[in-house]
C-alpha cells in the first residue's frame, strides 16, 4: 500500500469490518464442527478427538429413521419439483410474451415470496382436514408440500440455462428433417442438462434443510433430520445434534460446490 | 390472410406455453396458493372447541389481533400481550436490518473492491452460510452465546468475568441470532449496487476536495440506494416472519409473530385468530416486497 499514496476506493475502517464480518460468520459454525469431535459433553473444554457423537447418533433408531426420511422426501421431492419446472421452463422461456405469463411467473415464485410460516400454516389447515377425509396420514403429503417450494430453486438455474443457448443447433437438426420430439432429445435436452442437474440440487439442498413447512405438516413419528434436530433443542444440546449438524453441512458444501461448477461452465 | 396465419400460430404458442406450464401450477396451486385461501376463509370463522373451526362466520379472528374479550362482561379491551409481540417482532426486525447494514455494507464494499479474481472467493464465503441450512445456524449461534458457550467459557478463561453473562433466551438473543442469519441476505443485493458503482466518480468527487465521510454520504449512498433497499427489505421481511431463531434463541417468552401464529393452532385453540394473523404478516410482507420490486426495477435502469 506504500506505494500507492492515495487508494481511491479505499473507505476507512471498512476492511477491518469486512474481515471481522468473515470471521464472525465462520466462527461458530466452525466452533460447532470442531466440537462435534469432541469426546467430553461441553463446548467449552476440549477433550481430545472423538467420533464417538457421530458413532451415538448413528445408534439412535430416531435419527436413522430421520435421514433416511430427509432423503427420500429430498430426492422425491427434487425429482417432481425438477421435472415439472423443466416442463414450465421450456413452456415459459424463448418464446414472445404471451398471455397470463405474468400469472405463471407469480406463480412459479410465490413460495420465495410467501412468509414460510404461513405457508406451513395453511397447509396444516388444508392438509389436516384430508387427512381426516381419508385417513390416510403417510409421507405423500410431506413430499407434495416439499415438490411445491422446490419448484422456483429448480426453476431459476433451468431456464437461465435455456436462455443462455444457442437456438441454431435446433434449427440445424430441424433442418436435417428431425422431429420434433428427435430434436427435443437428442439437441435441446443434453444442451440443457447442466441447467437441469443444478436445479435438482437446489432443491435437494433446499428440501434438505427446510424446518417450518415440515414441522407443521408432519404426521406423528414422522420426523426429519431438522426437525427432529429442532426438537431436541427444547433440551439440553448435546453434541449428539452438532454431530448431525456437520454431516448435514458438508452434504450441504459439496452439493454447491457441484452446483457452482456447473453453472460456471455456461458462462 | 397472413395475419390470420400469425394469430393461428400465436394461440398454437400460448397453448404450449400454458400446457407445459400445467404440472407445475397444479402442484403450486395445490400445495403453495390455493391453501392460502383456505386460510383467508378460516380467518372469519368461529374457532372450535378443541382447535380447528365451527363454520359460522365470525369476526372475532380478526379483532382478536388487536382486542381480548373480557371473560367476566364482554368488552373489548386492547390486547397488551398481542402488542407487546407485533411491537418486539417490528423492533427487532427493524434493528436486524440496520445491524447487517452496518456490518453488511463495509463488507459489500470490500468484496466489491477487490481484483476482479478474488472477489468470486469472497462471494463463495458469503454464499455459503446464505446457502446453509438456517437451523444450523441458530444452533451454531447458539453455541456461542450459550451459558456454557464459547463466548462465555472464554470470557471467565480470560478472567473478565466469573459468572456467566446470561444472553440466551433474551430478545438480544434473538437480535444476534438474526443478524448473524440475514447477514448474507443483506451483502449480496448491496455488492450487486457497488460492483456496478463507477469508481470514477470517486475520483471526481476526491477532486473537488470532498473528503472520504462527504464522498460516502454524497456520492456513494446516493447511487447505491436501491441496492440499500433491496438489502434492507430482504432481510426484514424474514426477519418479521421468524420462526426458527426466535424459537430456539428466544425461549417461549420472547415471542415474535411467528412463534405467536404457531401458538393459536397448538394450545392457544385459537385458528381463526391464527389466520387472521397470518393473512395480517402476508399482507405486510407482500407491500415490503412491492417497494423491493420497484427498487430492484430502478436498479436495473439507474438512468430511468
Amino acid at each position: 500500500m506504500a506505494e500507492r499514496a492515495f487508494e481511491i476506493a479505499r473507505l476507512p475502517g471498512f476492511r477491518s469490518i469486512a474481515i471481522t464480518a468473515f470471521v464472525l460468520l465462520y466462527l461458530p459454525i466452525i466452533t460447532l464442527v470442531v466440537y462435534s469431535f469432541n469426546s467430553g459433553q461441553s463446548v467449552a473444554v476440549w477433550e481430545g478427538f472423538s467420533l464417538d457423537w457421530y458413532g451415538k447418533a448413528w445408534a439412535n433408531e430416531a435419527v436413522k429413521g430421520a435421514t433416511f426420511r430427509s432423503l427420500l422426501i429430498a430426492a422425491s421431492a427434487s425429482a417432481i419439483a425438477t421435472t415439472v419446472a423443466t416442463m414450465a421452463a421450456l413452456g415459459t422461456t424463448r418464446r414472445k410474451a404471451f398471455k397470463g405469463q405474468t400469472f405463471i411467473y407469480v406463480m412459479i415464485n410465490q413460495p420465495l415470496m410467501v412468509p414460510e410460516i404461513v405457508t406451513a400454516v395453511a397447509l396444516l389447515i388444508f392438509f389436516a382436514s384430508i387427512k381426516v377425509a381419508t385417513g390416510y396420514t403417510g409421507l405423500i403429503y410431506l413430499i407434495v408440500a416439499h415438490a411445491a417450494f422446490c419448484i422456483p430453486f429448480a426453476y431459476l438455474p433451468i431456464r437461465a440455462r435455456l436462455e443462455g443457448m444457442d437456438l441454431t443447433l435446433e434449427t440445424a437438426a430441424a433442418d436435417l428433417y428431425a422431429s420434433h420430439w428427435r430434436t427435443f432429445r437428442r439437441v435441446t435436452l443434453p444442451l440443457m442438462l447442466p441447467g437441469i442437474i443444478a436445479g435438482a440440487m437446489l432443491a435437494f439442498v433446499i428440501s434438505l434443510d427446510d424446518v417450518v413447512i415440515t414441522e407443521f405438516v408432519k404426521s406423528g413419528g414422522q420426523d426429519t433430520l431438522p426437525t427432529y434436530m429442532l426438537g431436541q433443542m427444547r433440551r439440553a444440546v448435546t453434541p449428539e445434534v452438532n454431530a448431525i449438524s456437520t454431516v448435514l453441512l458438508a452434504l450441504t458444501v459439496v452439493m454447491l460446490t457441484a452446483f457452482f461448477l456447473l453453472t460456471r461452465k455456461n458462462d | 390472410m397472413s395475419s390470420d396465419a400469425e394469430q393461428k400460430a400465436e394461440a398454437s404458442h400460448t397453448r404450449a406455453a400454458w400446457l407445459l406450464s400445467t404440472p407445475a401450477l397444479i402442484v403450486l396451486l395445490f400445495a403453495a396458493s390455493g391453501p392460502l385461501l383456505i386460510v383467508l376463509a378460516y380467518s372469519f370463522l368461529a374457532p372450535g372447541k378443541y382447535g380447528n373451526v365451527i363454520w359460522d362466520f365470525d369476526l372475532n379472528g380478526w379483532i382478536g389481533i388487536l382486542y381480548t374479550r373480557d371473560i367476566f362482561d364482554g368488552t373489548l379491551k386492547l390486547a397488551d400481550a398481542h402488542l407487546s409481540i407485533f411491537w418486539r417482532s417490528v423492533k427487532l426486525s427493524l434493528m436486524t436490518t440496520a445491524i447487517t447494514f452496518a456490518v453488511g455494507f463495509p463488507t459489500a464494499w470490500f468484496i466489491a473492491t477487490r481484483p476482479p479474481k478474488q472477489r468470486a472467493f469472497w462471494l463463495f464465503l458469503i454464499t455459503i452460510p446464505f446457502w446453509t441450512n438456517l437451523l444450523i445456524r441458530t444452533v451454531a449461534i447458539n453455541e456461542v452465546i450459550r451459558n456454557e458457550g464459547l463466548l462465555n467459557s472464554t470470557l471467565i478463561w480470560l478472567g473478565v468475568i466469573s459468572e456467566p453473562i446470561r444472553i440466551i433466551y433474551t430478545d438480544t438473543a434473538v437480535l444476534i441470532g438474526m443478524a448473524y442469519v440475514y447477514l448474507p441476505l443483506m451483502v449480496l443485493p448491496l455488492y450487486a449496487a457497488i460492483d456496478r458503482f463507477d469508481m470514477r466518480l470517486l475520483e471526481a468527487g476526491y477532486d473537488l476536495y470532498a473528503s472520504r465521510w462527504r464522498v460516502l454520504r454524497r456520492v456513494i449512498l446516493p447511487i447505491v440506494k436501491p441496492g440499500i433497499v433491496a438489502g434492507s427489505i430482504l432481510v426484514f421481511v424474514p426477519s418479521l416472519g421468524a420462526y426458527v431463531t426466535p424459537r430456539v434463541l428466544g425461549g417461549g417468552k420472547n415471542m415474535m409473530i411467528g412463534n405467536f401464529i404457531e401458538l393459536q393452532f397448538g394450545q392457544g385453540r385459537n385458528w381463526p385468530l391464527g389466520a387472521a394473523l397470518s393473512m395480517t404478516l402476508l399482507v405486510v410482507v407482500m407491500v415490503a416486497l412491492l417497494i423491493y420490486v420497484r427498487a430492484a426495477n430502478k436498479e436495473g435502469n439507474p438512468h430511468g
